[in-house]
């Protein structure tokens, strides 16, 4: 090891960030710093930018070497501040006197978060649950099954649209529609996964990606019936037992049925962990053949993987349709499965408090920083990057089951 | 059944399978040195696209012949775009080299993201038009109907670029490099393989045919912004699969299937479903071929 490298200053990295910094700022200049205004026919040059990428560059990239040294030395030595903190977290959480109360702390604010804070952030807090639900059930199929699926917000808008449709034709109730609308985003998971069960890997991923934009397509250009690129509006939100709530009563049932749906997602989720179908689905994660060999079938578990997840999705597209009350095609394209792709990885595959902290963060940030609109998806790409550079577990990760044997005789 | 009309859909569907060939390229390339779906390689080729545009329009103002300007701004666009994707490795995948692969597409979902909107903000989100570098040529006038001076440009620099790749990956040293590479890597550096260089070269060279493809497609369509690259890129992906990913004739055979597929399917049944008739190709085949036409089907170990 050389200690050298634990030093903040480090001759080394600074001729690195320097070179960096260089070439940077070459290889940029063309799109940093000419700008063609081709109605005018003149040309801008912004020198300042130029500035801007060596400094840029040259900071950024020290700190960036720093941290992957860092990183390097780190590895195989434990992290203090962590275990403490997971041991105080583990202490009080068995701990039944801290428990309860916390507890009961925790649903009192969640049961009375519409009536403290406003109908704008119930609705945020409604969508970043509906994205929690989604994390949930992609989970299903990547975290559990290892299965990468690319095409996930097609399921979304499989319930979304049944709803919409059963609407719009039938004047089917948002009651009906959320069962039915997960029906047939389960069904269309056994659509898509017939095809997909003999492939593997970044074959799958395009196939599910291919399904995702097959539909999102048909559902633009199918105008007599889907409404085409404007979709269908009017959608209306969930009724209770016939009552008529004006608009803020809808809103907080909406968040209460979202607030229900994650509580159920969440313990079905953990309890399919521990079943039979999420041991299977574990083992084939980890080696296919190994798994097959220990007498899995490896078809059945695929299946199963896919439509429960997808199942998730239609629930979550149906409450997605009567909260936004209008259902368009662009909001289910491929940007969409990134999205709840990056929410389960940046939360933490396979772990549930990840994902429920990855699409808070997501959907809160996106809302409540919408003044940088245009910066949003420029930070969210970096932070993709930096995220998988430095903590590719997630903010969360998952904690691997272990088994302890006891002994005998000691 | 018009023969005209036939031909014009078979010649823009080749038109359409070069460009498709030349991001593909690299895209199986990458992935069949460091087994990456590199999600960025169509904003590498976006990035092409507007730096030609950007010196296109500058040598365009100090008054250059088109056949010149084409030229150089292809160059300058090549230059460029490698340089974008090799910087582009060494800060999103060259840290990431052993861990998971899903790790990895994420890496390359965010620079694909990041790359997209750092154009968006330092240059424009409107369409810009691209100045048409292609003159008609007069000796094709006979046969104008049947296929246009643009497409028979894009045909032949798309079949230079194969043969001088072909020989580039069979003859020389860092070809041989690359192959060895990409049959096993630990293998590679124990036979005194530079496997950081290969990597970067492969990284420059398939940047380098994107950013071809990205000038001759905005000549062809006369105008770009900064969302073409992700179209284009997931286009190029289906068809580097298509083919058997990995495999650079089957990159350059998928992407003529699916040029060929999609001019044909727009043509005859209706052109709405553009995108629907790629997508149902790729999911046919691979039912029944999984891992593509000339792709080697991996054999399963534990």
């Amino acid at each position: 090891m050389k200690p050298l490298n634990k030093d903040l200053f480090n001759m080394k990295r600074l001729k690195v960030s320097l070179a960096m910094a260089f070439w940077l700022s070459v290889v940029t200049f063309p799109i940093m710093v000419i700008k063609i205004n081709t109605i005018n026919d003149t040309v801008i040059w912004r020198w300042g930018n130029l500035a801007l990428i060596v400094i840029l560059g040259l900071f950024g990239s020290y700190i960036w070497n720093y941290a992957l040294d860092r990183m390097k030395e780190r590895k195989g030595e434990s992290n203090r501040l962590k275990e403490t903190l997971s041991g105080l977290y583990q202490r009080l959480r068995s701990n039944p006197k801290v428990k309860k109360p916390v507890l009961a702390a925790v649903v009192l604010v969640i049961a009375a978060f519409p009536f403290i804070t406003s109908m704008y952030s119930t609705s945020i807090l409604t969508t970043a649950l509906i994205y929690v639900v989604l994390g949930l059930g992609l989970n299903i199929i990547i975290g559990l099954g290892g299965l990468l699926h690319l095409g996930y917000a097609a399921f979304f808008a499989v319930g979304a649209y049944t709803y919409a449709l059963l609407y719009q034709y039938f004047q089917i109730d948002f009651w009906i529609a959320l069962p039915l609308g997960g029906l047939f985003a389960f069904l269309f998971g056994l659509l898509v996964g017939i095809p997909v069960l003999r492939l593997r890997g970044d074959y799958l991923a395009i196939v599910t990606l291919a399904f995702g934009e097959i539909l999102r397509i048909i559902l633009n250009n199918w105008g007599p019936v889907t409404g085409g690129p404007d979709g269908i509006s009017r959608i209306p939100r969930p009724s209770f037992f016939g009552i008529d709530l004006k608009l803020q009563g809808s809103i907080n049932l909406t968040y209460y049925i979202m607030v229900l749906m994650v509580v159920i997602t969440i313990i079905v989720v953990r309890r399919l962990e521990d079943s039979r179908i999420g041991r299977a689905l574990e083992a084939m994660k980890e080696d296919e053949v190994a798994a097959e060999a220990m007498g899995i079938d490896i078809m059945k578990s695929k299946l199963t993987a896919f439509a429960l997840g997808s199942m998730w999705a239609g629930f979550a597209g149906v409450v997605m349709a009567a909260k936004t009350t209008k259902v368009t095609p662009d909001s289910f394209g491929l940007m969409e499965s990134v999205i709840v792709l990056c929410i389960v990885v940046l939360g933490g595959m396979g772990s549930i408090p990840g994902i429920l902290l990855g699409a808070f963060i997501f959907k809160i940030v996106m809302e409540y920083f919408r003044v940088f609109a245009m910066y949003r998806m420029l930070i969210f790409g970096a932070v993709l990057v930096i995220m998988m550079v430095f903590k590719p577990d997630g903010l969360i990760p998952k904690i691997r089951r272990k088994y302890t044997v006891e002994k005998e005789g000691a | 059944m018009n023969v005209q009309y036939l031909l014009n859909l078979l010649m823009s569907g080749l038109t359409k399978g070069s460009i498709y060939a030349l991001i593909a390229l690299g895209y199986t390339m990458v992935y069949g040195i460091i087994k990456l779906i590199n999600f960025a390689h169509g904003e590498i080729y976006m990035i092409g696209a507007f730096t030609a545009l950007i010196f296109a329009s500058l040598l365009h103002y100090m008054g250059v012949n088109m056949i010149l300007i084409l030229v150089i701004s292809m160059a300058f666009a090549v230059v460029f775009a490698s340089g974008y994707g090799i910087i582009m490795e060494k800060i999103a995948y060259k840290p990431l080299r052993d861990a998971p692969r899903l790790s990895a597409l994420i890496s390359a979902i965010g620079m694909s993201l990041f790359l997209q909107n750092y154009v968006l903000i330092i240059q424009t989100e409107r369409f810009l038009p691209f100045p048409r570098l292609i003159p008609d040529f007069p000796f094709l006038a006979p046969i104008q109907s049947f296929i246009s001076s643009r497409q028979i440009v894009i045909l032949a620099v798309t079949l230079v670029v194969m043969v001088f790749l072909s020989i580039l990956i069979k003859f020389t040293k860092i070809g041989k490099a690359m192959r060895a590479t990409s049959q096993d890597k630990t293998m590679s550096l124990l036979v005194g393989i530079n496997v950081n260089k290969v990597v970067s070269v492969t990284f420059l060279i398939g940047s380098a045919t994107a950013a071809i493809g990205g000038v001759l497609i905005a000549t062809y369509m006369g105008q770009i912004n900064y969302k073409i690259g992700f179209l284009a890129g997931i286009k190029a992906f289906v068809a580097a699969v298509l083919g058997g990913i990995g495999s650079i004739p089957g990159a350059v055979l998928g992407s003529f299937i699916l040029g060929l597929t999609e001019s044909l399917g727009t043509g005859y049944i209706s052109s709405d479903y553009e995108d629907v008739f790629a997508f149902l190709f790729l999911i046919l085949i691979l039912t029944f071929r999984p891992s593509g036409i000339l792709g080697k089907p991996e054999t399963q170990k534990v």
